[in-house]
């Protein structure tokens, strides 16, 4: 009796043993890590705010400033979005308003709001691999790039990270070969990009900096983008970040470039 | 004057400098008092400007200076949660005009009495419309001196003393625009710029400066202007209603002073996306209700207008944007027989072509960009060259040229070839 208790016993410490070790080294699936890291990364919460400084630093260490404050609004998870961007420094600037409303199945609607002369622009920008508002920032590193544009292959697995390889499926409509994305397998976030280009040679480094838990969802506070290329590189601190904070969707409206509501500019 | 525009200059110098020196040292009571006023609701921005050009071609009685000429802006902006607030103001010293002075350029305040409703009342600038320089349905007053002496685009549009009540419903919205007075454009008179007078069928300027009726009898001359709009799924439609008065004097009297007949007019517009770019497309009728039979050789004639436009990015901060734009004179045959038989006359279609290259590089700290008007009916053009740098977050350098050309002198660019200028100017923006 006690043999069979004994062994029973090692059953269970075995099989839990072995029930844990598959839990640690069980992998999901790469489209569904890259699928949770894409909502991690640009679709927290329902809706959110952030005021953003970017420095920008170039080749010949020359600094420039931008401020502004981003209201996002998800309509569905991992789909349409819509964005308010209110620009606060530098000066010549100041209060304008550049508004996105993003889709993944066609280009994005863009608006720009000039209050010198009231008027509504609308901006005529197919391509999303330019630098926004003149840092090394582009485009799509801040509103997001739609998940189907590149293949992923998960090519390794560290202790803390998925390493994931993305290659555009029209090479023709990028700068790059490939690229290079960490992502943390406890919160899903990615952390560190790396961009090489046509001919294989690493020249864009995009990482975060410093993460913090907001309203319990992981948050990039403070962000780099080095062109290695250039020498030149910007950071990005992220401070009044908000959540959930029921953002009406007739603030992404022509009303509201024209009036600025207090969630932007405060 | 001379003496007292110059001692204006020195003293915006010597207190936006001033304020500098005194910024660098003080950087923490500025941004104290920055973050009291952020509390409150309030903040403000501002630049100095100086501009200075000279005409390119010997000048048609005018002087060769096209632009020389100082600016403060101070702009102040208040959001109290149930009011909304702006005051813009500039102190200007003019070397041209011989004029030293402040301008209000807005001052407004704007509440919601209801969910769906926004009321904004005072001086304010307007804008709305699909074209890029070219104007059909937005009928609210412009700066055409401003504009091709090389001030800032900015000053093309002039400010209106106006009420706007704008509607947000779910279907449409629906803006009223009520100007208790004209609010006409500043066109070009002779003063700053010559341009061809048909009455002695030649270039005339400082000593022909034409003079008009000003129409300022409060809400018996007034203007109304209505817009209509939709944006549906990105597709934007508008429809627009004017009554009111041509905004430049279309209409001469019989003492030879120049007027602003009556107008209404109606249009749409539309813009949307397309193939990668923007397409826009926008109408309008001039009901030139003073002259309805297109016969009175003193008033312009009714008009349709018509604008197709494309935009497209070329490549990496490169955009290319073209418009095609036509006026149809209606009546054309009343007003043929009705002028003198050797009278200038316009063409039943001027047909305009538009040309936009912009091509931002250096960080887009650096700008380079063409606006060029063409019109092959007459046989005109007017090309804006414009260079601008940004040497840091505040100082803006800008070199650019406004150059007409037209085979005839009659033709609307052909009439300002001597006002052909050059022009330079530095901005600190705080």
């Amino acid at each position: 009796m006690r043999k069979l208790r004994l062994s029973i016993a090692l059953i269970t410490i075995s099989l839990v043993f072995s029930l844990a070790a598959a839990a640690s080294d069980y992998v999901p699936d790469v489209e569904t890590i890259v699928k949770k890291a894409n909502l991690a990364a640009y679709y927290a919460g329902q809706d959110g705010r952030a005021t953003i400084k970017m420095t920008i630093t170039d080749a010949q260490k020359r600094t420039r400033e931008r401020e502004f404050t981003i209201l996002r609004l998800d309509q569905e998870d991992g789909e349409r979005q819509k964005f308010y961007v209110y620009f606060r420094k530098p000066s010549d600037v100041k209060g304008m308003v550049f508004m996105v409303h993003k889709y993944l199945e066609k280009d994005d609607d863009r608006w720009l709001y000039l209050p010198a002369l009231d008027l509504v622009k609308r901006i005529a920008a197919s391509d999303k691999r330019t630098s926004f508002v003149g840092s090394d920032f582009f485009y799509e590193d801040v509103s997001g790039r739609a998940l189907d544009e590149d293949t992923h292959q998960l090519i390794d697995t560290t202790e803390t990270h998925y390493v994931i390889e993305n290659r555009p499926k029209d090479p023709k409509s990028v700068e790059f070969k490939s690229y290079i994305v960490w992502i943390d397998k406890k919160t899903f976030l990615p952390v560190k990009a790396e961009y090489n280009d046509r001919e294989g040679q690493l020249y864009r480094r995009v990482k975060a900096l410093k993460i913090e838990e907001l309203k319990g969802y992981p948050t990039v506070v403070e962000s780099q983008v080095e062109n290695l290329a250039s020498g030149g590189f910007t950071i990005s601190c992220f401070s009044r970040i908000d959540y959930d904070i029921n953002l009406k969707e007739s603030l992404f409206t022509e009303r509201y470039l024209r009036r600025p509501p207090r969630a932007a500019k405060r | 004057m001379k003496k007292k525009a110059r001692l204006l200059l020195a003293i915006i110098f010597a207190v936006t400098f001033g304020g500098l020196q005194s910024g660098v040292a003080e950087t923490t009571s500025l941004e104290k008092l920055d973050e009291k006023l952020a509390q409150i609701g309030i903040d403000y921005r501002g630049f100095l400007d100086l501009h200075g050009g000279r005409r390119l071609l010997k000048p048609i009685a005018e002087q060769s200076t096209s632009i020389a000429e100082g600016r403060l802006q101070l702009e102040l902006n208040g959001d109290l949660e149930w009011l909304l607030f702006k005051i813009k103001g500039e102190l200007f010293t003019d070397s041209v005009d011989d004029h030293s002075g402040g301008e209000l350029r807005e001052a407004f305040f704007l509440v919601s009495p209801l969910e769906f409703a926004d009321l904004k009342i005072g001086r304010q600038i307007m804008t709305w419309g699909t074209g890029d320089l070219l104007f059909i349905n937005d009928l609210f007053p412009k700066d055409w001196e401003a504009f091709f002496i090389g001030r800032d685009d900015e000053y093309l549009k002039a400010p209106a003393d106006a009420a706007r009540l704008s509607l947000f419903f779910p279907q449409a919205n629906l803006d009223i625009v009520y100007m208790p007075h004209l609010n006409p454009s500043n066109y070009i008179d002779g003063r700053r710029l010559s341009y061809w007078f048909p009455g002695s069928n030649r270039i005339v300027g400082r000593n022909h400066m034409l003079s008009d009726h000003e129409r300022q009898s409060w809400f018996s001359e007034d203007e109304l202007a209505l817009r209509l709009y939709r944006n549906w799924r990105g597709m934007e439609m508008a429809l627009y209603f004017y009554d009111g008065y041509w905004k430049t004097p279309e209409g001469m009297q019989a003492d030879g002073r120049v007027y602003y007949p009556r107008l209404q007019a109606y249009g749409a517009s539309l813009r949307t996306s397309l193939w990668g770019g923007l397409i826009h497309l926008e109408a309008g009728h001039y009901d030139s209700k003073e002259d309805r039979r297109g016969d009175d050789p003193m008033i312009r004639n009714s008009e349709r207008r018509l604008l197709i436009g494309y935009e497209h990015e070329l490549g990496t901060d490169l955009n290319a944007s073209l418009q095609y734009y036509s006026e149809y004179m209606e009546d054309y045959d009343r007003y043929r027989h009705s002028l003198h038989p050797q009278s200038e006359k316009r063409d039943k279609y001027r047909h305009l072509l538009t040309l936009r290259l912009t091509q931002l590089l250096l960080n887009q700290n650096l700008k380079l960009s063409l606006f060029t008007y063409y019109s092959p009916s007459d046989n005109d053009a007017h090309l804006r060259p414009q260079i601008s740098y940004k040497l840091t977050d505040n100082w803006l350098l800008v070199i650019g040229a406004n150059l007409f050309y037209g085979q005839s002198d009659a033709t609307f660019f052909g009439q300002f070839e001597e006002n052909s200028n050059a022009y330079a100017g530095l901005r600190y923006n705080f």
